[in-house]
């Protein structure tokens, strides 16, 4: 989408650098002339706020690691040393540890978006992968950075999950040794957890540089999934989406603060406020919030691998939903069908959410025994998280795929600049669109 | 079929209700914390000075027999919005009560000009020091059961402060089909599981669990200087306060600074807001 450059260097010094390294043209045409498609709504700020949240964890992670001990016996002291006498190191800590759970709040709202407005299709798929990659690293550096306070739910939520790992034939019982440095969970994890949580997010960056790239170069959806067609379905990124954005961006850190300042341990495990003791395992290990849905797929299948499988595969049928959606037409607006299970699915990653927090074998609901299937009664939440999986994947692997061949879309508009109004569905709709909003 | 994965749908929503609404007192379970009103609730809440001082007499006479509280230091009783701050002494290393209270104390130390292991009287830099010189010290004086550091037990318990004030007031004489071991206490707001050891009716498990530390508050254990009635509710209520403090010295600090950022946040977004809206006046969308 991205067009011939307009950018004109006006000054002797910057003609010289255009001609020699053109990074001033770069930033000009990616982030000032960018066109973008007039009609996005809120939901496209999150890529906005997200860089926002990747530039906040590192530079609160890098003032974290002036001050921590990488070590089995001084990082819970390290931590709380930060806590009491680190100057402001208690903001910095809570802005770190809910800076993650922010991130992923902000990636879950930009992966469904992406969802239902088919931001995954031709020709953006490369931009669809490159976010899950972005994804499973955050995954894989919000659990080892959870492991280096060092109290019993990182310690013992790293037993759970690198053992997990041990599961794979053959090669399973190499990797855990590798990952653990040793026969157990102990000092060399923690130092190669340290080294891996300060490594992956510059790789996150790396990869979010080739995602804004391909973003660039594929343009932006919007909410009608029409490709812009011409000058007057876009506005370029400086001052519109920018303004947009930075809105957008400080009502985000209103949420932020209220968690720093008021709520700064409500989203954590009140026993990783004890130190690490390989000796006691808590009573109930659960993973943070973020992990949850995943833990109860794990848990939902019978068997060990075939619980990591599917907990993998979690994530891995979403690389391939550029090509299970077989679907013309690109955003859900104008797809009644694909709205109501997009919108059952977010139920059920919820219900997903809530199984990973609870004992698989407690009542659902409470007091009620029914009949025992396989190995639970059927009024427990291993079994609750047994339906909700099937969805799950029932819904990428037949709905997406099936839908596609069989709905009725609405008449979908011709460009963005000029909806054919005379069906309501394809009027604007969300805030944005409201009459009252247009200045 | 499609009609039907939505009607599993439906009712999964219908299930996901239903246990939002659920109690959760089931065997196995503690009873929940009493609820208890603190001077540090909510967004502008603060450390009662005088609390946080009688709390800690009860630490003192009380608790530190067996608890440590190694990530607390002396000089930490005179910091800002701590037990002994004072206007006086921005320094808290210079707090007067903080150094008379930290003479008090033996610390183990190396003589430096000898080498030879020595004891001398604490400064304010010190942390205080824990009543047994290691964990298999602790266990055997204590049945077996190791008295946690106070540090940050406050936060390191569902419940907080809260939890620490019902357990130090909900001991109870346990019901007689229960067999209590020698040198356990029932308490219904321990967590622990009381199912195997339970001799009656498999509904009414009683809630709670065991724990190695006989009730520790008395009436009249503690003599509290400003004249408060020294009742184990008073005592519990004060020293829960006081931990709740240990572990979270910055909360009063932190909300004071957080009512500023959003302020100034609500503002900005307001001016954002505004920009927005005259930006794309006059663009369709």
């Amino acid at each position: 989408m991205s067009g011939h450059s307009t950018y004109e260097p006006k000054t002797p010094v910057t003609r010289w650098l255009d001609s020699r390294l053109p990074i001033i043209r770069l930033g000009y045409d990616s982030f000032i002339d960018y066109p973008t498609p007039r009609n996005l709504n809120y939901w496209w700020t999150f890529g906005a706020i997200l860089s926002v949240c990747l530039v906040s964890q590192i530079i609160t992670g890098v003032i974290l690691v002036m001050h921590y001990n990488p070590s089995a016996a001084g990082a819970f002291a390290s931590v709380e040393h930060i806590m009491r006498d680190v100057n402001y190191g208690w903001l910095i800590r809570y802005m770190h540890a809910n800076g993650a759970s922010m991130f992923f709040i902000a990636v879950y709202i930009h992966m469904l978006r992406g969802l239902y407005y088919g931001s995954y299709k031709a020709p953006r798929e490369v931009l669809w992968i490159l976010g899950c990659i972005i994804y499973l690293l955050m995954m894989a550096t919000g659990f080892m950075g959870y492991v280096l306070p060092w109290g019993q739910m990182s310690f013992h939520g790293a037993v759970v999950i690198t053992n997990l790992l041990g599961a794979f034939p053959i090669v399973g019982e190499s990797i855990t040794t590798l990952l653990w440095g040793g026969f157990a969970v102990d000092n060399p994890t923690l130092n190669r957890f340290f080294a891996l949580h300060y490594l992956l997010p510059f790789m996150i960056a790396g990869v979010v540089v080739l995602h804004i790239w391909a973003l660039h170069v594929a343009g932006q959806n919007n909410p009608m999934g029409v490709e812009p067609k011409s000058k007057a379905d876009t506005v370029p990124f400086t001052p519109y989406a920018t303004v947009k954005d930075a809105f957008g961006v400080s009502v985000f850190l209103i949420l932020f603060a209220i968690f720093i300042f008021y709520m700064p341990n409500a989203l954590g495990h009140a026993d990783n406020y004890i130190p690490a003791n390989p000796l006691v395992t808590p009573a109930h290990i659960v993973p943070e919030w973020y992990y949850l849905p995943f833990y109860a797929i794990l848990r939902a299948v019978p068997d060990k691998l075939g619980g990591v499988l599917a907990m993998f595969g979690a994530i891995g049928v979403l690389f391939a939903l550029p090509w299970l959606d077989t679907s013309k037409v690109r955003s859900m607006r104008y797809r009644p069908m694909a709205k109501m299970y997009f919108a059952i699915l977010l139920v059920v990653c919820i219900i997903l959410g809530f199984c990973g927090a609870k004992l698989p074998d407690d009542h659902v609901i409470p007091h009620l025994t029914t009949f025992r299937v396989i190995d639970a009664d059927l009024n427990s939440f291993v079994w609750l998280s047994r339906f909700a999986t099937l969805y799950y994947f029932g819904f990428f692997l037949v709905i997406l795929p099936v839908l596609g061949l069989v709905e009725k879309p609405l008449p979908v508009p011709e460009t963005i600049a000029s909806p054919a109004l005379s069906h309501p569905a394809s009027a604007p709709d969300g805030a944005v669109a409201a009459p009252e909003m247009k200045g | 079929m499609l009609r039907k994965v939505s009607v599993i749908a439906a009712a999964f929503g219908l299930m996901g209700g239903l246990l939002a609404a659920s109690p959760s007192l089931a065997a196995g379970h503690p009873l929940p914390p009493k609820d208890v009103h603190w001077s540090f609730e909510g967004p502008f809440g603060k450390f009662d000075q005088a609390q946080l001082q009688r709390g800690f007499k009860v630490y003192r006479e009380v608790c530190s027999a067996c608890h440590s509280m190694t990530l607390v230091s002396f000089r930490n009783l005179g910091d800002k919005d701590g037990p002994f701050y004072s206007e006086k002494y921005s320094n808290p290393n210079d707090s007067p009560w903080a150094k008379a209270i930290a003479a008090e104390y033996q610390i183990n130390d190396i003589d430096s000009e000898t080498g030879d292991v020595i004891q001398r009287p604490g400064t304010t830099a010190d942390h205080f020091p824990a009543p047994f010189p290691n964990e298999p010290a602790a266990r055997a004086s204590n049945g077996g059961a190791m008295p946690p550091d106070f540090s940050v037990l406050a936060k390191a318990r569902s419940g907080g402060p809260a939890y620490i004030y019902s357990l130090l007031t909900g001991y109870k004489t346990p019901p007689k089909e229960l067999t209590v071991a020698a040198g356990q206490h029932y308490n219904p707001y321990m967590p622990g599981d009381l199912t195997g050891v339970w001799g009656g009716s498999h509904d009414h498990v009683p809630p709670g669990g065991f724990i190695a530390m006989a009730p520790p508050l008395k009436d009249g254990l503690v003599t509290f200087d400003d004249g408060t009635p020294s009742t184990v509710d008073q005592q519990a209520k004060d020293v829960a306060a006081f931990l709740m403090w240990a572990a979270e010295p910055k909360m009063v600090e932190r909300k004071q600074t957080g009512f500023a950022v959003i302020l100034y946040l609500l503002l900005f977004s307001g001016l954002l807001y505004a920009s927005y809206r005259r930006v794309w006046r006059n663009q369709s969308h």
